[in-house]
């Protein structure tokens, strides 16, 4: 039996921007076993629910996370609207898609620079953040934020998007498909991004069922899991497609994000094709007085919102199951096998967000 | 739209033997959630086929040991480690057993009972004036002193 080291992977490392240590055990190049380490940065937003009532607990939601920051505050509130029996106007629910999936965009168009980034291929990576700019300029002419939007609220939303601005949206997102298919060919066809990704860090589908992934990495093993077929907010008047590969490695991992890009682009341009005129909030009324699991599809996969309320206007608890912690465990299958060396790409292609898990 | 989630009350001796009908089921473990309350702590644990949430629900004082399911469910671990490590329940066999180490929090077991302060839900306030049955208001005013007489 070759000797076995003991290689430290994180808290800091090149190609992750949040702290994730696991402890690598290795056989020469192999690794054998994994243990992954988190709480870095725990920040116990979950028990902020007793300082902060149910209505300003949204800017806190928001604030879990900056890349998945509206689809926080978005779960939370529905999650109490379900609790309080809430009709959300139908434009609200609009609004909120329309920004869910810009959010899913500039969230896969950052993960693909920054992996491009970790390949060495640095012209890739600025490419990818010059094209995330216009997105955000979306946001921050729609809600005043880049990063924190601030604009969901319980009852609907907090800002509305006129008919001029929407069209204006689809306008730029149509000069924006073209620019980011090109640089998905690139990515795609890219003889060194083949080959540090291709039939690397697999997992099947089986595997990926029974450790419980989710999002791109469950749907890159062949399963078909997107939590909007369920049909929440908009959603259910909108033709969602989850994207499916069945290669199961890293490649297959970046096919699917590149191609559910594009697709929120489609969907982005439908929504606002569909959007009813109307009120885009509701007066709220009460205490939230109940409980609620609610499932929305974040760009990293199934995210929970649960919260409970007992009729006071501090809720009982709520509690945020995030994708990459569901991811944690495949994450650790996947390491183990691997060689030492295509360990950042494994993790990087399972796109992390720290952020979430030490909410 | 709400989605329709169920909640079926179990007992803790029952747990691992259902958990183990839901995965010959095909049923995928999705999280486990708790909540403290006055003296005792809820667990859920949900799972999902199909995009159905089917949820059950376990009660446990502060003493009591729940079975672990990460013999079932190997990806349970995680989130039993966080349940020991946030609100200090004692979770046996555990596949995976970080012994406190899943979540170096300052403060220990931050959601556990004496440390979450349950809010108050507000007590229904005495009927105003206006709100009194009218007969009373009528005999008041039947009682009422005459001005000026």
């Amino acid at each position: 039996m070759a000797h076995r080291n003991l290689i430290p992977f994180g808290p800091q490392h090149p190609v992750l921007p949040e702290p994730i240590h696991f402890d690598l055990v290795t056989e020469d190049e192999k690794i054998v076993d994994a243990i992954p380490s988190i709480s870095y940065v725990h920040r116990g937003l979950e028990s902020l629910v007793e300082k902060r009532d149910f209505i300003d607990y949204v800017h806190v939601a928001d604030r879990i996370c900056g890349l998945c920051s509206f689809m926080h505050s978005m779960g939370y509130c529905q999650a109490v609207e379900e609790i309080m029996g809430v009709e959300v106007p139908e434009r609200a629910l609009y609004l909120r898609t329309i920004w869910a999936e810009l959010s899913r965009l500039h969230s896969h168009i950052f993960w693909l620079g920054v992996a491009a980034d970790a390949f060495g291929f640095e012209s890739l990576f600025m490419q990818a953040l010059r094209l995330r700019e216009p997105v955000l300029d979306i946001f921050e002419e729609t809600t005043g934020g880049r990063v924190i939007l601030g604009a969901s609220k319980v009852g609907g939303v907090r800002r509305d998007i006129d008919a001029d601005s929407l069209a204006g949206i689809v306008k730029r997102l149509a000069k924006l498909r073209p620019e980011l298919e090109e640089l998905s060919t690139v990515f795609i066809t890219d003889y060194s991004v083949k080959h540090r990704l291709c039939g690397v860090g697999y997992i099947s589908k089986e595997d990926a069922y029974i450790l419980g992934c989710v999002g791109p990495m469950a749907r890159a093993s062949g399963l078909d899991m997107d939590m909007r077929v369920i049909g929440y907010s908009a959603y259910k008047y909108l033709d969602v497609q989850p994207m499916v590969e069945t290669a199961g490695d890293c490649y297959a991992r970046c096919l699917v994000r590149i191609r559910e890009m594009l697709h929120s682009i489609d969907l982005v341009r439908e929504a606002i094709g569909k959007i009813p005129d109307g009120p885009v909030e509701v007066k709220v009324k009460g205490f939230p007085n109940g409980e609620y699991m609610s499932r929305i599809e974040q760009p990293r996969g199934e995210v929970i919102h649960y919260a409970k309320g007992n009729g006071s206007r501090f809720l009982q608890r709520f509690r945020v199951r995030v994708p990459t912690f569901s991811n944690i465990p495949a994450m650790i299958r996947i390491l183990k096998g691997s060689e030492i060396a295509d360990v950042p790409n494994i993790i990087l292609t399972l796109d992390p967000c720290i952020s979430c898990t030490e909410r | 739209m709400s989605e329709p989630q169920e909640i079926t009350p179990i007992d803790k001796s029952d747990l691992v033997g259902i958990a183990a009908g839901l995965f010959a089921e095909g049923y995928r473990f999705v999280q486990v959630s708790c909540v403290t309350l006055e003296s005792s702590y809820e667990l859920t644990y949900s799972f999902d086929k199909h995009y159905r949430l089917k949820n059950l629900r376990v009660i446990a004082g502060p003493e009591e040991e729940i079975p672990s399911i990460s013999v079932i469910f190997p990806n349970a671990f995680l989130y039993e480690n966080e349940i020991h490590d946030l609100f200090g329940l004692t979770i046996r066999n555990m596949a995976v057993d970080y012994r406190g180490t899943l979540y170096r929090t300052t403060i220990r077991t931050p959601f556990s009972i004496g440390k979450v302060k349950i809010p108050v839900p507000p007590q229904p306030k005495a009927p105003t004036q206006e709100e009194k049955p009218a007969t009373a208001t009528v005999s008041s005013t039947i009682n009422e002193p005459q001005g000026g007489s």
